[in-house]
């Protein structure tokens, strides 16, 4: 919208709005900075600076780190064990939960034995992807994978299933064979909600791949949270807790903009 | 063309068997416009699916074109109230889609749908979205699908049920044009006793449920008709009456 609207109202109004989230982030900044300052005057003094650490201590922290590059080789270790765990996870999420939509009598037979697999926590299954990828990436990636792959197979199963009959019978009335029903009607239809499950599971894809560094590793981002805890460093906790952080809200702006892409495309809105 | 011989159907719910179609005998011959007409829920809808192959009856037969129907019959298209237009794909491509599925190549396919398109009048919504378009228009569209794909037989599910009176008096006009282009058999359901003298050969009276046949009454209103005006015919007025009265005893059975 240009400012150039010959409706001085409509104009005034949005850009009133526009001042007041101005107002919102000037906020929003100041709360952040008092909370450090709070932070660096209670450490020491109210509490001892050993549980909490304080400000210039992360800070400095982090910015060594990042001057010295050792930073960056866990943060891409975590990265990619969350990349390649998530596109694993939701490739046989997908293909999984489309076959079983379809297929009523392997859904049936499949039922309970996914059920218990799903109800199990994944982190208890770390010990054994130790055991069979061993102690590098591979056994991270497994257990991403393995939190991934149920949330998008539950979400595709579920998008599967709400096809609308009609719309297959019409397919099939149409000379359609099984394979472009599945192809044309079904995958189409069932699209936004597969979409839903990768929106909902790339959190937990980090989960996945940091939960994994802390049991066994040495490297990425959950093995330097573990290493700097067992040597009392808490200042160091708070500055990979704080990569961490910034980590997921990055994943999370990607996530939205694909997520605006795909509505600007009609796969995600109907 | 379509012989419906003895037969019955029910439907399971729960413990007890529902009974949608009882010992239902009836014989549509080609090019032949029926209306099939009675009070809602009584099988009218059960009996187009068996037509279409989509049920199975519980006894007796549905033949088509001299064979028994045993799975989906792909000889004809089918309207219901719900258009089936699939959401995610523009007029265009939704029209197309039977081309598609037969493996008819793009601009081939796209060239055949815009011809439609402009038969049904919906020229200059090619590339709309389902959604976008008014009840009407939607219905413009499936009546265009049905027409490229060629089906030789329309079953029609009280498709303009959910369309006011001026805009269901367009697409009757729409589908008997279409349908006469075409030489299509047209299976018409309907509870709209008006909307079935208007445009059949032979109106079918269904009693309530399990339907069976109640009346059968040919429409001997001369074609092309002009749906706007035959109504006002004496020889409309006096099948309407006739029919009406059948009809009205079924529905006061009901109420009891």
């Amino acid at each position: 919208m240009t400012a150039s609207n010959d409706q001085p109202e409509i104009v005034a109004a949005e850009m009133s709005a526009r001042t007041g989230n101005l107002v919102m982030v000037l906020c929003q900044t100041a709360l952040g900075i008092a909370i450090l300052f709070t932070w660096q005057g209670v450490s020491g003094r109210l509490v001892d600076n050993f549980f909490i650490s304080n400000p210039i201590e992360v800070g400095r922290r982090l910015l060594g780190w990042t001057l010295d590059g050792s930073i960056f080789i866990h943060l891409w270790a975590t990265v990619y064990a969350t990349m390649l765990g998530f596109f694993i996870g939701s490739v046989i999420g997908a293909v999984l939960g489309i076959w079983l939509g379809i297929s009523s009598f392997a859904s049936r037979l499949l039922n309970p034995y996914l059920n218990a697999l799903n109800a199990l926590p994944k982190v208890a299954l770390a010990p054994l992807f130790v055991l069979w990828f061993g102690l590098g990436i591979e056994s991270k990636v497994a257990l991403a994978a393995s939190l991934v792959l149920f949330l998008v197979f539950l979400n595709t199963f579920a998008g599967v299933r709400q096809v609308d009959q009609d719309l297959i019978d019409g397919a099939r009335l149409m000379r359609a064979t099984r394979l472009q029903v599945v192809t044309k009607v079904i995958v189409p239809s069932a699209l936004s909600w597969l979409f839903a499950g990768l929106r909902v599971s790339v959190p937990y894809a980090l989960i996945g791949a940091v939960l994994g560094e802390m049991i066994a590793s040495n490297r990425g981002l959950g093995y330097l949270v573990q290493y700097s805890g067992a040597q009392f460093d808490t200042a160091g906790v708070f500055a990979v807790l704080i990569v961490i952080a910034l980590l997921a809200m990055a994943l999370n702006f990607i996530v939205d903009i694909v997520q605006n892409r795909m509505e600007g495309w009609r796969i995600v809105s109907r | 063309m379509i012989e419906i011989r003895n037969v019955s159907k029910g439907f399971r719910r729960g413990d007890h068997v529902v009974e949608a179609l009882r010992d239902f005998n009836l014989t549509i011959g080609k090019h032949e416009v029926i209306a099939i007409i009675g009070p809602s829920g009584c099988g009218k809808s059960t009996l187009l699916n068996m037509i279409a192959g989509l049920y199975m009856p519980s006894k007796g037969r549905v033949i088509y074109k001299g064979a028994a129907v045993t799975d989906v019959n792909t000889d004809v298209g089918y309207m219901t109230q719900k258009d089936n237009l699939l959401p995610w794909r523009n007029v265009r491509d939704n029209i197309a889609f039977p081309l598609e599925l037969a493996g008819v190549d793009k601009a081939e396919r796209e060239a055949r749908a815009d011809a439609v398109v402009k038969q049904v009048g919906l020229d200059g919504f090619e590339t709309r979205f389902p959604t976008e378009l008014s009840g009407g228009m939607r219905k413009r569209a499936c009546l265009a699908r049905m027409m490229l794909y060629g089906a030789e037989t329309a079953l029609l599910d009280e498709p303009f049920a959910a369309l006011d009176a001026q805009l269901k008096l367009v697409m009757h006009e729409l589908l008997l044009r279409l349908a006469a282009d075409s030489g299509q058999t047209v299976v018409f359901v309907t509870h709209d006793l008006m909307e079935a003298v208007t445009l059949a050969d032979r109106v079918i009276v269904c009693t309530r449920r399990p339907a069976m046949i109640a009346l059968e009454q040919e429409i001997p209103l001369p074609r092309p008709r002009d749906v706007l005006n035959v109504r006002f015919t004496n020889e409309f007025k006096e099948l309407y009456d006739a029919l009406w009265e059948r009809l009205r005893v079924e529905y006061q059975e009901e109420r009891v």
